[in-house]
Formats: C-alpha cells, sequence, structure tokens
C-alpha cells in the first residue's frame, strides 16, 4: 500500500510548497507551521510504512529493487525517439517520472524525511520573529520535494530535475536574507559553482545514454555488472569523471567546495537541513547510485578517493582555526564529505553511506545547537565573544557534547563506527597509495577532535566574553528547539549500533542492508585483485581482526589527542587568548585563517573580481576575451543590424505616413467628408429640426393627396 | 341656438393639432415641448370621440371604439409622459440643462 503509492512521498512536501507560494501570505504563521510541518511529517510515516514494506517484500523477491513507473515524461513508451548509441545501433530515449526504492534510496529516504522533519519543527521555534515565515517554509518544502525526487528516481535524467531543484532551493535559503548583500552574493556564489559541476554530471548523463543506451539506474547497473565492458573501460571512466564533477559541486569536494562556508549567509536550521545533513550528501548518492559504473573506473576511483582525502585534510585544516561557530561546522561538513568520498573511492560504498547516515545526524545536530546558541545570543556568531554558556543553555550543550563526541569519533558514539570503517577499508585496501591517503584521514581525525573540542570549549567553557547587553539576554531556547536536538543527540549516540563491526563482536547490519545494491561491487573488486581480504580465508581475516583493533585504537587516540590538545589551549579562554597555532607559527596561521587564499585566488584568475596589474583576467583571460569580442564583434553585429533596421524603419514609416495613410487611406475619406456636406444639412443633430422637416413632409403629401 | 356638429369638433381638433405642431417645432424647453405633444395627443382624442359620436348616430349607443380608442391614447400618453420625464432628467444630470438646442449629438 505505500509501496505502490510511493510517488505520494514528494508530492506531500509539494503541495504544501504550492499551498505557500500561491496562498502563504494569507495564512496566519501557526497554519503555515501547521501545513508544513504536517507535509514532511506526512512524508516521514510514508516513508517508514513504504521502507518495511520494501523489506518484507524484497525478501519475497531476491531482494530486487522496487520500481514504480507512472509514465514516460521525457521521450516517448513507444520507442519513437531514437538516437544513435556509441555501437551504431538505435536506442530510445526514455526517461520516466519513475520512482526506485532500493536499500540505498531507502536510507536516504528515512535520513532525510526524519532530519527533515526535525529541522522543520526545530524552525518554527527559530523562525518565529523572523519575516517571509511563508516564504521559508514554502521554500523548506519546495526542498524537501526537490530532495525526495532526487533520491527516488528511477533514472538519471529526473535525479538531474531533483538535483537542480535542490540546487534551486539551496540558492533561494541562503539568500533569504536577500537584503543583505553578502548573502545575496552567496547565493550566487553557491549557484554559480553548482553550476560547474551540473555541467560536468549532464555531461556524465549525456555519455552514459550514448555508451549505456539506458537512462535507468537498473539497466545501466545490469549492463555494467554484465561483463560486457571491460574494467578501465576509458568512456567509461569519462563518464565517471564527469559524474564525479557534478558530486564535486554539490558535495563541496575540491575544487569546488569554496561555495559551502559562504553558504552559511542562510538560516542555520537551512544550513543545518541542506548544507549539512541532506543536499550536500547529493553528489555521495549519485556516486554511490553509480557504483557499478565507478568500479569498471579505477582510475576514477582513485580519483574520488584522492581529491576526498585532500578534501578532508584542507578544509579540516581551515576549520582549526576559523571564529565563527557556524563556518568552523561548514569547513567540518567538507571535510567529513571528504571522508565519505575517500570511502567511495577505496570501495567501500556501504562505510560512505553509513557516515552519510551517522553524519546527518551529528552535523544536524550541531548547526541545529549552533543555532541555539546565536539564538540566546542575540544573533551573536563570533566565538571569540561567547564563552561559559553551558550553565545558562544546559540541554544545547549537553545535546552538543554528545554530537562533538560523535563527529570526533569517540567510542561508542554514532561517528566513531562510520569513521573507522572507512579508515579500516582505506588501510585495508593493498598499495601504498592507500597507506598514504589512510595517514591523511588519520591526520583529519586528529584535526576534527581539535577543532571540535576547540569550538566547544569556546562556546560554552572559559570566561564569558559577550558584552553585558548579550550577556543579560542569553536564555534557553523554545521546546520546539530543544526537542528536536534532544531526539538527534539520542541518534547521534545511537545510530552507531547499526553498524556495529563483526571485530567487536557486531553483526554490521547496515553493510548486510545495502549487500544488493553493491554485490556486484565485491566481485569486481576481488577480480581486480585489488581488495585481497574479500576473497582471502580464514587466517588473513584473524590477523585483518587484529589490526583492526589496533587501527580503532589509534583513532581513540587521535581523537583523545585532539580533545586534550582543545583542553589545554582554551579550557581557561578569556578575553584576548592565544591560538596555540598563531604562537607556533603567525604565517601559518594567517593562511588558514585566510582560507589558503582560495577566494582571492579565485577573484584573480576565474571571476576577475580582482586584477592583475591593469588586466582582469576572468577565467584565465577568456573574460576579458569574450569581452572584447562582445562589444566588438557581437555588439557590431548587433548595432549593425539595428542601423540597417533602423534606415528601412524610417523609410517604411514615411511610405506609411504619406503614401499609404495619406493618398490611400485618408484621401478617400477626406473626398466623402467633401462630398457629404450637403446631406449633413438635414442631419445636424437637433431634436426640433427632425420635427420640423418631418412635419414639412407631412404636409407636402397632404397638398399633394389634397390637390392632386 | 347654434347646434355643435361633427364639424366644430374637428376644426377645434385642427386647431389643438397646430397648436402642439407649433409647440413642439419652436419651444426650447422639453418640459414645454412634452406638454405640446399631450396637446397633440388630445387632439387626436378629441378627433375620435367626435367621430365616435358621430357613428353612434348611425350605428346606435354601442358603436364605443372611438372613445374606447381614445382611452388607450390616453394611457399611452401617460406612458410616454414617464418615459419623457425619466430621459429629461438623465439629459439634466449629465448636461445640466433642459434646452433642446443643446443638445446635437442626434446625428452621425
Amino acid at each position: 500500500m505505500f509501496l505502490s503509492h510511493i510517488y505520494l512521498i514528494p508530492l506531500f512536501p509539494a503541495l504544501g510548497a504550492a499551498l505557500m507560494f500561491f496562498f502563504g501570505r494569507k495564512l496566519r504563521k501557526p497554519t503555515v507551521s501547521a501545513v508544513c510541518v504536517g507535509s514532511v511529517v506526512l512524508a516521514f510515516l510514508m516513508s517508514c510504512g513504504a521502507v518495511l514494506e520494501y523489506t518484507t517484500w524484497a525478501a519475497e523477491h531476491h531482494h530486487q529493487p522496487y520500481e514504480k513507473i507512472l509514465y514516460t515524461w521525457l521521450g516517448t513508451d513507444t520507442g519513437h525517439l531514437n538516437y544513435l548509441k556509441s555501437d551504431g545501433t538505435e536506442a530510445p530515449l526514455q526517461a520516466d517520472a519513475g520512482f526506485l526504492l532500493d536499500p540505498l534510496s531507502s536510507i536516504w529516504l528515512l535520513f532525510v524525511t526524519g532530519v527533515g522533519m526535525l529541522i522543520h519543527i526545530y524552525s518554527t521555534g527559530y523562525m518565529a520573529h523572523e519575516g517571509g515565515y511563508y516564504r521559508f517554509f514554502g521554500y523548506l518544502n519546495l526542498f524537501m520535494f526537490s530532495m525526495l525526487t532526487l533520491i527516488l528516481a528511477n533514472n538519471y535524467v529526473l535525479m538531474f530535475v531533483g538535483w537542480e531543484g535542490v540546487g534551486l532551493c539551496s540558492y533561494l535559503l541562503i539568500g533569504f536574507y536577500f537584503h543583505r548583500k553578502s548573502a545575496s552574493d552567496a547565493a550566487n556564489k553557491a549557484f554559480i559553482v553548482n553550476r560547474i559541476g551540473d555541467a560536468g554530471f549532464l555531461l556524465g548523463i549525456f555519455f552514459i545514454a550514448w555508451y549505456m543506451g539506458s537512462l535507468r539506474f537498473i539497466d545501466v547497473t545490469h549492463a555494467a555488472r554484465s561483463g560486457q565492458f571491460a574494467i578501465g573501460d576509458p568512456i567509461i571512466t569519462a563518464a565517471t569523471l564527469l559524474l564525479f564533477v557534478g558530486a564535486c559541486g554539490k558535495s563541496a569536494q575540491l575544487p569546488l567546495y569554496v561555495w559551502l562556508p559562504d553558504a552559511m549567509e542562510g538560516p542555520t536550521p537551512v544550513s543545518a537541513l541542506i548544507h549539512a545533513a541532506t543536499m550536500v550528501t547529493a553528489g555521495v548518492y549519485m556516486v554511490a547510485r553509480s557504483n557499478a559504473l565507478f568500479v569498471l573506473a579505477p582510475k576514477s576511483m582513485l580519483v574520488v578517493a584522492i581529491v576526498g582525502a585532500l578534501t578532508a585534510v584542507f578544509a579540516a585544516s581551515i576549520g582549526l582555526v576559523q571564529n565563527d561557530i557556524k563556518r568552523v561546522l561548514a569547513y567540518s561538513t567538507v571535510s567529513q564529505l571528504g571522508y565519505m568520498f575517500l570511502a567511495l573511492g577505496v570501495g567501500a560504498f556501504s562505510a560512505a553511506v553509513f557516515h552519510v547516515f551517522t553524519h546527518a545526524f551529528f552535523k544536524a545536530l550541531l548547526f541545529l545547537g549552533a543555532g541555539s546558541v546565536i539564538h540566546a545570543m542575540s544573533g551573536e556568531q563570533d566565538m571569540r565573544n561567547m564563552g561559559d554558556l553551558h550553565k545558562r543553555i544546559p540541554t544545547t550543550h549537553a545535546t552538543m557534547f554528545i554530537a562533538t563526541l560523535a563527529i570526533a569519533g569517540i567510542f561508542p558514539f554514532a561517528g566513531f563506527f562510520s569513521k573507522d570503517a572507512i579508515l579500516w577499508e582505506t588501510w585495508s585496501r593493498e598499495g601504498g597509495a592507500y597507506r598514504i591517503l589512510w595517514c591523511v584521514g588519520y591526520a583529519t581525525a586528529l584535526m576534527t577532535a581539535f577543532y571540535m573540542f576547540r569550538l566547544m570549549y569556546l562556546t560554552f567553557h572559559g570566561r564569558p566574553r559577550m558584552s553585558h547587553d548579550v550577556e543579560h539576554h542569553i536564555h534557553e531556547s523554545p521546546m520546539a528547539m530543544t526537542l528536536p536536538l534532544v531526539v538527534l543527540a539520542v541518534m547521534s549516540l545511537f545510530a552507531g549500533f547499526l553498524g556495529w563491526p563483526h571485530s567487536l563482536g557486531g553483526s554490521d547490519h547496515f553493510t548486510k542492508f545495502l549487500e544488493p545494491v553493491f554485490a556486484g561491487e565485491a566481485q569486481t573488486l576481488s577480480e581486480e585483485g585489488r581488495a585481497a581480504q574479500l576473497a582471502s580465508g580464514e587466517k588473513e581475516e584473524e590477523k585483518n581482526t587484529g589490526t583492526e583493533w589496533l587501527l580503532m585504537g589509534l583513532s581513540l587516540a587521535a581523537a583523545g589527542i585532539g580533545w586534550g590538545m582543545a583542553w589545554r589551549s582554551y579550557r581557561h579562554a578569556d578575553k584576548g587568548y592565544a591560538e596555540p597555532i598563531a604562537n607556533l607559527s603567525a604565517p601559518v596561521y594567517t593562511t588558514l585563517l585566510n582560507k589558503y587564499y582560495v577566494d582571492e585566488g579565485y577573484d584573480y584568475v576565474f571571476t576577475g573580481r580582482r586584477q592583475v596589474g591593469d588586466v582582469r583576467l576572468g577565467v584565465l583571460g577568456a573574460g576579458e576575451a569574450s569581452s572584447w569580442f562582445d562589444t566588438h564583434i557581437i555588439d557590431g553585429a548587433v548595432n549593425a543590424a539595428g542601423s540597417i533596421t533602423r534606415g528601412t524603419a524610417t523609410f517604411s514609416s514615411w511610405w506609411d505616413k504619406w503614401i499609404i495613410d495619406g493618398i490611400g487611406v485618408n484621401g478617400p475619406a477626406i473626398l466623402a467628408r467633401m462630398l457629404s456636406y450637403p446631406a449633413r444639412l438635414f442631419e445636424w443633430g437637433l431634436v426640433q429640426w427632425y420635427a420640423l422637416v418631418m412635419t414639412a413632409g407631412l404636409v407636402g403629401f397632404a397638398f399633394y393627396y389634397v390637390y392632386h | 341656438m347654434l347646434h355643435i356638429t361633427t364639424l366644430h369638433y374637428l376644426v377645434l381638433g385642427a386647431a389643438l393639432f397646430l397648436l402642439g405642431v407649433i409647440g413642439v417645432l419652436t419651444r426650447r424647453n422639453v418640459v414645454i415641448v412634452l406638454m405640446s405633444i399631450e396637446l397633440i395627443l388630445n387632439a387626436v382624442n378629441l378627433n375620435l370621440v367626435a367621430f365616435s359620436r358621430y357613428w353612434q348616430g348611425i350605428h346606435g349607443p354601442t358603436a364605443l371604439h372611438g372613445q374606447v380608442f381614445a382611452i388607450f391614447v390616453i394611457t399611452d400618453a401617460a406612458a410616454e409622459a414617464a418615459v419623457g420625464l425619466g430621459i429629461l432628467i438623465a439629459f439634466f444630470r449629465n448636461k445640466e440643462t433642459v434646452n433642446v438646442d443643446e443638445v446635437n449629438l442626434l446625428k452621425w
């Protein structure tokens, strides 16, 4: 029942959004909240029902994905619209309005609707005193609709529709305070940078359609696993790399990560929902969805892994010194997304999905907690002006502390399991390159613990550094905000247990649940001979367990060291406290504080907002050149065409005015007017004249008949 | 003592009719014009009644068609007066005058 009506899941938020756009202005705030929160609650309940129903359905159907196709919306289902495939045969161009439910989309469905619902509830408290309440909730519902379309799509084109939809909503919500220039700039930046990625994604889709002959995930996966394509196939490598460019844009990986930190201009619930928990994981989803293609392209996988690891350490290092509480979390998000791509790149798809899942909870919790802190601090976001809040807002402190333990990877919080799964999988891929990536990931884990505990100590401990005015107003947030915090804290604690690894005596339900989606991948990887542990026997398994324990101990140690360093440096932070990194090396500190000057570099090289000497480079000079081409050639042609048009028009106008109108139209009219003067004498409008004429006529007739 | 014949009535009717026509053609005030139209109608009524009386002399007292017809004309005159006054009021609202020669829109 739920499964066959799966299309209702995105429909509920769509209806909510439509209602807000058409009637929102007239509705009162409680109505708006009821409609928009209600639609997401319905979607969540539907999702739970659908996933439950799917698990029983799948047990009877060999763990196939469930596909529900409503109709064909692009192309025709009769096959009349064909295109030429790479091998010279024809394939029908066809994209359905179809929905696909399998373990992978189930997981996304559950946490997107679940976390989305909590954030909607939180927003009713957070946005209570803001203008544009209905607009905000309309956008949020539209976002939920797009995200659910992205997740449930059964083909690349419909997924792209959702992909663009979430991009649009991200743009709208980052620019929610559009009267602030920084916010509208950030919105534009996010949109434009995402566009670069989208171009890659779109080209990737074209490649897939051209090479595989279908856009449906099931068909593509089936074709990729059928063995008709060789491992390392250059076209598939190109296609997967292009898909990964798309993922880089949406999921904020190097070098397209720059929009995400700026996206913090949006309201905090938006940062939590879109820029931490759900939308930014769309790239991971897309790569995981295309896993069958990626395993055929080891080079792409290596690129994914390297980019992921570099992003992880790069963003984490920037996060070490940022002072804005939301920016720290933003860089942390970029860094954690890097982890996920590292996992995807080493072929540990289920570990990546697991990290997405746990990350959704603790990162949403951190952002919502930060929102609660900002709420308490009357809008202050700079951690230098905070301190000693733990007694004043105890619920926020307690829940954020749990989230910090989770992200730092302390046993047994959720982050420990997912992060260790990633590090372990990286380590166990054979080959020197992967060991280096492991080291990078390990360093990131240490940095993560440091910057997160730095955030906690600066915000909640040390000496109070805010002004008296602000201090006076500090208050715990309302129930609508603290309740989601508590629920997310519970999830941050327990979500990891779903993937309790075998080495610790668990049974790793999470990986088992995802097995049907990634089953073919293990096969291919072991054929490749690069995942020896999958093919090896018992003996090696035992040896590995020891190594796994050692690695777990090491990462716990890293988390402990990071925590300890933060504790030492910031525990007593008072006004004008010293940054340890600045003490160590001032240039390094400045570089990190300025985010490696990447934005400035992009301004010089790509956007042309900063000049090099007298020249605005802009996309490596292409901007300047195309500007010249535009003003001289294009505009010249335009102007020439304009002049010719104007000359012709002048003549045409003269001709029309004097010849056509003058002789042709007005001439007969003037003639008629002159001829009509005598006739007008009888008709000059006076009633009594008419009466006189009538009387004269009557008298005339009378005389005629009498004397005739 | 002069006997009053039908011809007398007809002469009186013709005189009234002529007065009415002159009134309609020459007076500028719409109210007077309407009153003159009443005069014309009453001249007609006079004719009708006179002929009715003439017919009674020939066909007996039941020949009342002319008199009935005169009653119809009176009814019609009342209706016409109502409509005419209505037009007059609409006319005054638009033009702030009751003079017919100041309205000359009744042409093309």
